[in-house]
């Protein structure tokens, strides 16, 4: 080794603080931020299912708590993580049969991993609240 | 031309010697939990505003029942496979990282079971 220190205090890559953010690594790193999320959130589709077993009083507090403007607000981001991690889910998959690894391509689907995550979303809140006769 | 040998490759193994199982398992219920996220997030935004009756009506009935199941215990894998990666990938101490995947296994276990006895619960007994 010609100017390396001691083994163990060697200079580590990657140093991920000097590379610009590009789409594809943006959206990598939310992948996995999306998918921690989404198995926080879990516990919350654990609570209700429990909660409408346990019914009375249980299953109107859930009710009231995931209806709350918090728990929609919750709600709003863990469904953008779920269409999110599904649409890029899909995108890694196509990677997996080898497909769609030029740059250019890279680069598109990244951009519409997003616009469909955030149209999923949209579609998915407008619907619901007008199932709800709220318009 | 490859470097591995011929008992390497039919062994397929590689250096972490568990192979692909991992990595396959990831993949098998991501395709699995495309069909069943879709289908339950459209049910559930249908389900918007009902009540306790109108939650269990729906819970109940045996295609959504099983669907919710294969859904839990879909949703449990893949996102205790996908949290040992994190963990491996970001919690350095030996001892801490081991501990940390035990936790998440266990719990992911745990939860799944949670959710599928309330489904069957509501299923079976109403």
């Amino acid at each position: 080794m010609a100017t390396g220190g001691q083994p163990g205090n060697r200079p580590l890559s990657p140093h991920l603080q000097v590379y610009k953010p590009q789409i594809t690594s943006v959206l990598s790193i939310f992948h996995r931020m999306t998918g921690v999320a989404l198995a926080v959130g879990t516990l919350v589709l654990v609570w209700w299912l429990a909660a409408a077993a346990a019914g009375g009083e249980t299953f109107a507090n859930a009710q009231s708590v995931i209806g709350a403007w918090y728990g929609r607000l919750l709600l709003f981001g863990w469904s953008f993580a779920l269409f999110y991690h599904l649409c890029n889910g899909i995108r890694h998959l196509c990677w997996d049969m080898g497909r769609g690894y030029e740059l250019e391509t890279v680069a598109k689907s990244g951009w519409a991993v997003v616009v469909c995550a955030v149209g999923l979303t949209l579609v998915a809140w407008v619907w619901g609240y007008s199932a709800m006769g709220a318009f | 031309m490859s470097l591995r040998t011929d008992l390497g490759k039919v062994r397929g193994l590689g250096s972490a010697k568990e192979g692909v199982a991992h990595w396959w398992a990831q993949r098998l219920t991501a395709i699995a939990l495309v069909p069943l996220v879709l289908w339950f997030v459209s049910q559930v935004v249908g389900l918007a505003g009902a009540d306790l009756a109108a939650v269990r009506a729906w819970i109940a009935s045996p295609v959504v029942a099983v669907l919710l199941v294969l859904l839990l215990g879909t949703t449990f894998h893949h996102a205790q496979l996908g949290l040992q990666v994190v963990i491996e990938d970001y919690v350095h101490g030996e001892a801490c990282k081991v501990a940390s995947i035990i936790i998440v296994k266990f719990l992911s276990v745990a939860l799944a079971a949670a959710g599928i006895f309330s489904v069957l619960k509501i299923a079976f007994a109403g």
